[in-house]
Formats: structure tokens, sequence, C-alpha cells
């Protein structure tokens, strides 16, 4: 099996307004397909362990690996580029440009990564939005669609570069059923048609339910 | 660094708050008009202040100096060769104010490469009569082609004709007040009284006038032959050589080699006019300072408006860190936005200042004591383009750099977690 992320031990610590450890000695690992959830009670240290492993995060105790490679003594630029090739990341709210198109959006970090012509990502961005059944968008400004419709636009974004991995910090958290449904869709077709490896941090049970696996946090620490 | 993605960020955060940059925009094209205008009419009129003494001057001078000699009796003989030597009452004697052997200096100065021309001189002291008075003053005696030629004479004469010295034997022109005091007028005859009481009379053929009234009211310009008539001396007395360098800097140096060679005094325009660069300068700087503080001032506007903007645009910030931007990346974003503040604002600027330079060139200025000014002189010399310019794109980058420091440190996990 193929690791794509590994976690050593990871310790973090919360300075101000007094020392606390919000992670205890974490380690795990993450195979290539595996559509892995997080779940546990809110301030269990979730989204400070995403933020870790996402690599946005570097002030913390242990070690990230990602496609096995070590983390540690990388640079802010170093890092950038390694979110932008191998991470995609998608927020609970759907942090999109308002300044630029559905289009754009979803082509910036294929741009910024410039292994493809411009108008080769148009292309892929493209594929993207379709597979997301949200193509018909792809010309309005961000800003100017509904939150389930940013969401999908927030996937495709993620998507773009084909990432080892994609990560989701709560991303059903802020929509309404039906779309909760249309993401869970998603996510499921990415997993099973697509080998997409998945890190998601959620609340929803029925989002944990159809994952290979699930974490469970209690504290800081892995329970099970 | 791939620029022309960031040039594309960096124009659509632009445009969706095209009013704040427009503002930021004025801001520069303002300081930059104002510098344009400011610089070129406080250097056209440096220019016409220091042309009212430096055009009509020469660079280098020569003259002779009634001095006593150096060189007493006393000191040749070797006999007291070792003592102290005390002379009293120590007197100039039998000395010529003319340049000895003025022909071939005057074709050894014309003949120098540095020199773009020389031209001699006569002066002397005479009496303009009027009636019963006698008004003190001096005759020029003049080449009125080089004169024009080196040091604008023509341009000061400000009726009849230059020429008429050279045509008209006996002819003279004269200082504008001086005729009014006299109550002569151009075709009339000035009776001149020379040193030694001869008594002349001269036919007016012009009025001159430089803008200095106190030195108009004592002076009459002749052709070299008529005033060497007045003196009773011969076609080569000259009293001095005016020469006019190529390049005005050489003055000291050329002024003391030609003193050694032609033994003679020799004093360079620097030495002669040394106040007049120095108002220039205070006028430059002035000027300078001005525009200067204009420019800060718009930096600091822009400054403000680029912080505000990294502050309503903290969420794209963090968007881009978390898809793959490196900070430099943010910063060179955010560092276009300003220079192309400062690169619009400041073009601006040039043409309106260029603009405003034309509009002040047409605006009328007549003063008797300039005759050949009519409108505001301008000075539309590239430097200060070139300067705008330079500082429009030196203070637009500073004043983003700042912000756009700021905004690449963005931490994005505080935004996100911020929300
Ligand atoms: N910047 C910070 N400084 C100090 N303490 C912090 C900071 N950020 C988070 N914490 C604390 O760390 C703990 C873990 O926070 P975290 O956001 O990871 O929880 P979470 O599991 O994601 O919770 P939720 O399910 O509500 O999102 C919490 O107790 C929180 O108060
Ligand atoms: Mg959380």
């Amino acid at each position: 099996m193929e690791t794509v992320l590994e976690a050593r031990h990871i310790n973090k610590y919360f300075i101000s307004p007094k020392k606390v450890k919000v992670l205890s000695d974490i380690s795990f690992i993450i195979n290539k397909g595996e559509f892995v959830t997080v779940i546990g009670k809110s301030g269990c240290g979730k989204s400070t362990l995403l933020y870790i492993l996402s690599t946005m995060d570097t002030d913390h105790e242990g070690s990230l690996l990602i496609d096995g490679e070590p983390m540690d003594e990388k640079k802010e630029r170093e890092l950038a580029h390694i979110r932008n090739e191998r991470i995609g990341f998608i927020f609970q709210f759907h942090y999109l440009l308002n300044e630029f198109t559905v289009l754009q959006n979803v082509m910036l970090p294929g741009l910024k990564l410039g292994k493809y012509s411009e108008a080769e990502v148009k292309q892929r961005a493209m594929e993207k939005l379709a597979m997301l059944g949200i193509e018909h968008l792809a010309d309005k400004r961000a800003n100017k669609i509904s939150g389930g419709e940013k969401q999908r636009v927030a996937i495709a974004r993620a998507l773009i570069n084909n990432p080892a991995i994609i990560m989701g910090d709560e991303p059903t958290g802020n929509l309404d059923k039906k779309n909760r449904q249309v993401v869970f869709d998603i996510f499921t077709k990415l997993a099973r048609d697509y080998n997409q490896t998945l890190l998601i941090v959620t609340h929803d049970e029925s989002m944990a339910e159809i994952s290979n696996r699930i974490i469970e946090m209690e504290d800081g620490k892995i329970i099970s | 660094m791939n620029y022309k993605l960031i040039l594309s960020i960096a124009r659509s955060l632009l445009l969706a708050r095209w009013k704040q940059t427009l503002i930021a925009a004025i801001g520069v094209t303002f300081s930059i008009t104002m510098f344009i205008a400011l610089l070129g009419f406080m250097s056209g009129l440096n220019g016409l202040l220091d042309g009212l003494i430096l055009n009509r001057t020469a660079h280098v001078r020569l003259f002779n100096e009634i001095k006593p000699s150096r060189l007493q009796p006393v000191m040749l003989d070797t006999a007291y060769k070792d003592n102290y030597h005390f002379i009293h009452s120590v007197k100039a004697v039998n000395s010529r104010q003319d340049i000895y052997n003025s022909a071939s200096v005057l074709e050894t100065i014309k003949n120098d490469n540095r020199v773009l021309g020389v031209t001699p001189k006569l002066l002397t002291q005479v009496f303009y009569n009027d009636g019963t008075v006698d008004i003190t003053g001096v005759v020029n005696g003049i080449d009125p082609v080089m004169e024009s030629k080196l040091f604008h004479f023509g341009d000061y004469i400000v009726s009849g004709d230059i020429n008429g010295l050279n045509k008209i034997t006996n002819s003279i022109i004269l200082g504008k007040p001086l005729a009014e005091k006299l109550m002569l007028d151009i075709g009339d005859n000035v009776q001149v009284i020379t040193i030694n009481g001869d008594r002349f009379s001269l036919k007016i053929v012009g009025f001159y006038q430089s803008g200095l009234q106190d030195y108009d009211k004592t002076q009459g310009f002749a052709s070299l032959a008529t005033t060497q008539k007045l003196l009773g001396k011969p076609n080569n007395y000259y009293t001095e050589l005016l020469v006019k360098l190529n390049d005005l800097t050489t003055a000291p140096a050329v002024a003391k080699e030609y003193a050694a060679k032609f033994s003679t005094q020799a004093e360079d325009i620097q030495t002669a006019n040394a106040q007049y660069e120095t108002g220039s300068f205070i006028r430059t700087l002035i000027s300078y300072a001005v525009g200067i503080t204009l420019l800060i001032v718009a930096g600091f506007g822009i400054y403000n408006i680029l912080n505000m903007m990294i502050y309503e645009k903290m969420d794209s910030i963090a968007i881009l860190k978390a898809t793959g931007f490196a900070g430099r990346d943010v910063k060179a974003i955010f560092l276009f936005i300003s220079l192309s503040i400062g690169f619009a604002g400041g073009l601006l600027g040039l043409l309106f200042g260029f603009g405003t330079s034309l509009i002040i060139d047409q605006v009328p200025f007549v003063t008797q004591s300039l005759p050949t000014v009519t409108t505001y002189p301008v000075d539309y010399n590239p430097v200060f383009y070139i300067i705008a310019a330079a500082f429009s794109l030196l203070t637009t980058f500073f004043a983003g750099l700042f912000p756009a420091r700021k905004a690449a440190k963005v931490d994005p996990v505080i935004i996100i977690r911020g929300k």
C-alpha cells in the first residue's frame, strides 16, 4: 500500500493565554485511496490537527510526511508549493475569491503550479466543473452563486492539480440537507471512482458512515 | 515566479477597488504635475535671472589692472638679497591699460579649441554733456556683431539698429534711461567729453536696456574705431578681451592659464558672479523640496489605501496562501498594485505637468527691465521628467512595500480559524 500521509508523534501547544496542550502524541497513516473522517467533540483539536497536516501550521512537535517526504525542514516557499501541488483544501466557509469568476477561481491553483498551459488548465477546470455538475456557472462571479454551489466550486478548485490528498474541515457544516447530500455523493464518487484520498473533519454522523475509516478524537488524543 | 498570474491577480484586486485606486493615483498625478510645473517654472526663472548677468558676462575676461610692480629694484640687487626690504609708498607708474600685443593674443585665443569666441573691448570714462550738466558715464567700444553673437548684445537694443554703429561713423547707442535724462532721441547728436577734455558729437542710432537701471543710466556703446578715435589711440588699442568658452566650468583653469601666458590679469565668471549661482541653487533646492514633499504625501495616501485593501482582502490572502501561493507571491501582488498606481498616476502627472508648463509658458509677463521676455519663462528640461518618473515609482514602491510585507506575513490559519 502506498502511504500518502503520515503523522508521527505530533504534539501541539497553545501558549496564550496560558500554555495548554491541545494535541498529544498523534500518530497515524493514511494510504492512497482511503476515505478517512475525523470526528470528536467540539474543542478536541480536530481543526488544529488538520491545519498541521495541511502544512499551514508548522509550530508543532513531531513530524509530518507527505508521500513519504518529511516536511520538518521545509521552507515556507517549499511548503506553499507542496500545498499547491499535492493538497486540496476545502473549508467550512466557502472561501472563494470574489473578484474572480467561478472558472478563474478553479484555475488559479492550476496556473500557480504552472505545469500546464493556460488553455490546458482551463480545459481541466471545465472538466472538474462538469464532473460536479456546475459547468453552467463557469463565467459567473464567485459572489453571485449560492452557498451549495460555492462549496462545489471549492471542491473543483481542490481537485484542479490532481492532489495526493483532499482535506476538508467540516465541508458540509454550513450547508442545508440537500446540498449536504450533494457533497456526500461527490466524496463517495471521488473515493470510489477516482481512487481519491480524502481526509475530512466532520460532525456529521452520516458523513462518517460513508467513509472507509473513522478516527475519533478526545481531548487532543486519538481514541480509536 | 509566474509574473503573468501575479499581474492578473493584482489587476483583479485593483479593479475591484477602483475608486480607492483612482484616488491614490490622483494623489500621485497631482504631486507629479506640481513637481514638473514648479521645477519647470523655477528653473525657467533661474535661467532668466542668470541670463540677466551670465549671458552677457565673459567666461574669461583679460585686462590690465593699474597696480604697482611686484618686482621692486631693490629686490634685483644681489647685495641686499638676504636682507628684509622696507619700501614705503609704492606707486604704480607708467602703466598701460591696454592689452600688450593684442593682435597676436587675439589670434592665439581664437585658435584655442576650448574657446567659442573672443571679442575685444575698449572701455573709457566720459562725460555726457547736457547743456550745463555733465553726466559721468562710460563708452564701451565694442564689435557689435561679435558682441551680439557671444553676449546677446542685440537682445538688449530696445529701439534702433546695432548695425548703425558700423554703418554710420561717429555713432553711439545710449542706455535708455541715460537718453531720457539727456532728453535725446534716435537721430539726435549727443555731446561726449573725454577724460582728456576733447569734445565729440556722436549720432544716436539706438537705445540699450539691460534691466539693471543704475547700470543703464551710465552706458553708451560705440564701435571700436569710434572709441579709439575718442581716446586718440591706434586701432589695436583694447582694454579688455572677452572670451566665451565652450564649457563654462573650465573658465577658472583657462583664466589661470591665460594670465600666465599673456601676462595680464584674467578673471573667470565663477569668481566674478559667485552670488548668482547661490541664488539659483537655493531656488532649485526649494522646488525640489516642495516637489518631493508632495510625492511623499502621495506615498502616504497609497500606503493607507493599500493597508485598507489588505485588511479587506485578508480572506483572499488566506485562500491564496492555503492553495499554494507563497508569502513572496502575495508580496509581489501588492507591490504590483502599488507600482501600477505609481506608474499610471505618474504618467498622467508627467502629461499634466507638461500641459501646465505649456499654460504657464503662455501667461504674459511683461516687465520693463526684461525687454526680450513676453511670457513667463519655463524650462522643459527632460531631467525633471526623468526625476519625477523615478520618484513616483520609488515612493509608490516604498509605500507599497510595508503593506505588502504585512500581507506576505498573514497567517492563513488565524484567518480561517477566525471565521
Ligand atoms: N489560537 C489559539 N490560542 C489558544 N487556544 C486555541 C487557539 N485555537 C484553538 N484553541 C483551543 O484549542 C482547542 C482545539 O481547538 P480546535 O479548533 O482544534 O477544536 P475543534 O475540534 O476543531 O472544535 P470544533 O469541532 O468546534 O471545530 C480548543 O480548546 C480551543 O479553545
Ligand atoms: Mg474545528
